[in-house]
């Protein structure tokens, strides 16, 4: 294994949980702020995704698809929450649960109905496609590393918007005490809208951008929103930083836990069996990382102490 | 109110309907509608209902049930139609899993199970029956002619890749089986993966002078396009799963020139297959896939025995069915004894004709291949 490769892999992993964590954003904040269990959180990753690949096939622009990305998932997120989210803040969680699981079923039905059943083309513009040389020798696909800074940027102004300005406030107030802001004279319902509507363009983006080198189709947010759950149960839940070193571990933890654990393995044993035994541990990785974090800190690791 | 009509008249049509069309034999087409890989069943439906109307037939019923791709509603949906509905055939299935679920129980009812595309290796083998046909392939065939192009096109070091999940297994072992050279590396990813990014620096790093891979669907498409963006030029062959016409539009230009095997492509020269690529873009406006061959197929071959039994007289129905009568979008077509299709498979290419991508024939990969497990097969 030469350092060039381990090099790349941790680009990888790097790069996977920045993207991990633009949708695990939105859904710490929505349950931080709001107490709700967001399920659909993966078709609006979805809907970004279609919509950035409409929009390109329309105009061609993918500066474009990504703004209509960013527009659709809010849009439909501000619109969610004013139909059907806001009836949800004073249930338990199993009916949020199965209220947003419901949302699930309708939103890739009709995607499906809007769209079709085949996947849909969106590529990587011209300016951001094939490799580049980084010091080294490394050869690395310049779109990856696109998506590396862009996601550092967004995670920079996410952090700027809560900690220095008046919405910031709000929010951070809105997760410590809600009834508190509302008695102080905050439209609390206006700050949930909104809130909503950022994580729903957050999770739209992530969609967007990583649909450009995967497959746009019904049904592709849900593995996402899984690894985003593992993410915020990690990083504690509520926790904005959570949020960011939990997506980066577990991004790290899954790339590099698939390259590793079978060439450990063939130490031991022979090829195929270590390749076989190898690859179902490394799909267990991250929920071992999961248990033995939750063991060691019981809320998470910047979850709020109880 | 108007909502409410609407239901009305709906619920008063689906009433209606069963009442007039007097039906003599009931097929029960259970196939995957919703859901990430409903673009197979679609096609497979859409395939297999177009040669039932070109049939002109209105004794034959069609039902059709969605299994969500999932185990359970497929064995639920199965036991509906065999036992409420009282389907004479049954057919559709798309996913290996589900197929294990259901037709051992369905053919251990007397009913017959025609596959337009699920081929586990079991069924093949020891599982086989009497009243179980397979009209698209045994799940290894293809990656078998994968191994086979592979050796022909000089190639002496692959790196292999599929996902963890018996089919992949099935697959690797497939290639495995035919390819004289040796392995550059070997990895099973995560089934449903989309991030493909470490494998391929695995590629990179290796020495490897081809890469096969068995990613269907979304996990193709995410492989194909990342790996042509990583720059690396080490070609790529694999089977028609990741490059039928319902994806490759999605792929785009990542898969232009690729190598991929299959028992039909819509260029094979016959008048029936010919037929059958204008009629079903006529209907449908859109191209066929090697999905809708398969459904095209399985209600031809229906048809033609059909038109020699009754289906209530059941040995002479099978002897009908195992003769496979009917003119093939693939050629000629013909049965092993483990009633799997002996049958040519294909290398194709991946090519742009006007803004459409779509596959070019190359030439047989394996000619009048059979599968490896028919051996197995006591009946």
């Amino acid at each position: 294994m030469s350092f060039i490769l381990l090099v790349e892999q941790v680009l990888n992993g790097l790069q996977f949980g920045i993207m991990l964590f633009l949708m695990a954003a939105g859904l710490t904040l929505i349950f931080g702020v709001m107490g709700l269990i967001n399920l659909a959180h993966g078709s609006l990753y979805m809907i970004g995704a279609f919509a950035a690949a409409a929009v390109a096939g329309y105009t061609g622009s993918f500066v474009l698809a990504l703004a209509a990305a960013l527009a659709a998932a809010a849009i439909v997120g501000a619109v969610v929450e004013l139909v059907v989210i806001r009836r949800l803040y004073d249930k338990d969680h199993l009916d949020q649960v199965l209220a947003t699981f419901a949302l699930i079923l309708v939103f890739s039905e009709g995607t499906r109905w809007l769209f079709g059943s085949f996947p849909l083309f969106l590529d990587i513009p011209d300016y951001l496609s094939g490799p580049v040389t980084l010091p080294g020798g490394i050869q690395y696909p310049l779109y990856r590393l696109f998506l590396i800074v862009v996601g550092l940027l967004i995670a920079i102004g996410l952090g700027a918007l809560i900690t220095k300005t008046r919405i910031g406030i709000q929010i951070r107030a809105g997760e410590n005490d809600r009834e508190m802001i509302a008695a102080l004279g905050i439209d609390i319902s206006r700050l949930y809208t909104l809130v909503f509507a950022l994580g729903a363009g957050l999770a739209g983006i992530a969609g967007a951008l990583v649909g450009a080198i995967q497959s746009v189709q019904v049904g592709m947010g849900e593995p996402v929103l899984i690894l985003a759950f593992v993410v915020i149960v990690i990083g504690g839940i509520g926790s904005m930083k959570g949020a960011l070193i939990g997506a980066i571990l577990v991004g790290l933890t899954d790339t590099l836990g698939g390259i590793f654990l079978p060439e450990l393995l063939k130490l031991v044993t022979d090829p195929a069996t270590a390749t076989s035994i190898g690859s179902s541990l490394a799909s267990m990785a991250i929920y071992i990382l999961m248990g033995a974090i939750l063991i060691w800190r019981p809320t998470g690791l910047f979850g709020a102490r109880s | 109110m108007k909502l409410k009509s609407m239901m009305i008249a709906a619920m008063a049509a689906a009433v209606a309907l069963p009442a007039s069309a007097i039906a003599e034999t009931k097929v029960g087409m259970i196939t995957t509608l919703s859901g990430g890989g409903a673009g197979l069943g679609i096609d497979v439906r859409d395939g297999f209902l177009l040669a039932i109307k070109q049939s002109g037939r209105d004794d034959i019923e069609v039902i059709v049930e969605d299994d969500q791709r999932k185990p359970d509603v497929a064995v639920q949906l199965a036991d509906k139609m065999v036992q409420a509905e009282q389907v004479d055939v049954l057919t559709g299935i798309i996913w290996s899993n589900l197929a294990m679920a259901v037709v051992p129980s369905v053919t251990a009812q007397g009913k017959f199970y025609l596959s337009p595309n699920a081929g586990p290796s079991a069924l093949a083998g020891q599982a086989c029956h009497p009243n179980y046909f397979n009209v698209a392939w045994q799940n290894d065939n293809l990656h078998e002619a994968a191994g086979a192009y592979a050796n022909s096109a000089g190639y002496g070091k692959s790196f292999i890749l599929a996902p963890n999940y018996p089919a992949g297994q099935d697959a690797l072992t497939g290639y495995k089986r035919f390819f004289e050279g040796e392995l550059a590396g070997e990895i099973y990813t995560t089934l449903g993966q989309t991030d493909y990014a470490a494998e391929i620096a695995q590629i990179r790093a290796s020495d490897a002078d081809s890469v096969f891979f068995f990613l269907p669907g979304g996990m193709g498409i995410a492989f194909l396009k990342q790996y042509q963006d990583s720059g690396i030029d080490i070609p790529v062959v694999g089977p028609a799963f990741s490059f039928d016409q319902g994806i490759l539009q999605a792929v785009g230009d990542a898969a232009l020139g690729v190598v991929n095997t299959s028992q039909w492509s819509k260029d094979i020269d016959n008048p029936t297959n010919a037929a059958f690529v204008e009629s079903f873009q006529a209907e449908y406006d859109r191209l066929p896939s090697l999905y809708a061959s398969q459904g095209f197929d399985t209600a031809n071959l229906l048809i033609s025995a059909l038109e020699k039994a009754e289906v209530s007289d059941a040995d002479a129905f099978r002897d009908a069915l195992r003769a496979a009568e009917f003119d093939s979008t693939r050629g000629d077509f013909e049965f092993g004894p483990n009633h799997h299709p002996i049958q040519t498979i294909y290398a194709r290419e991946v090519i742009k004709e006007g803004d459409v991508f779509t596959n070019k024939l190359i030439g047989p990969a394996l000619e009048n291949h059979a599968d490896a497990y028919a051996g197995d097969c006591q009946m």
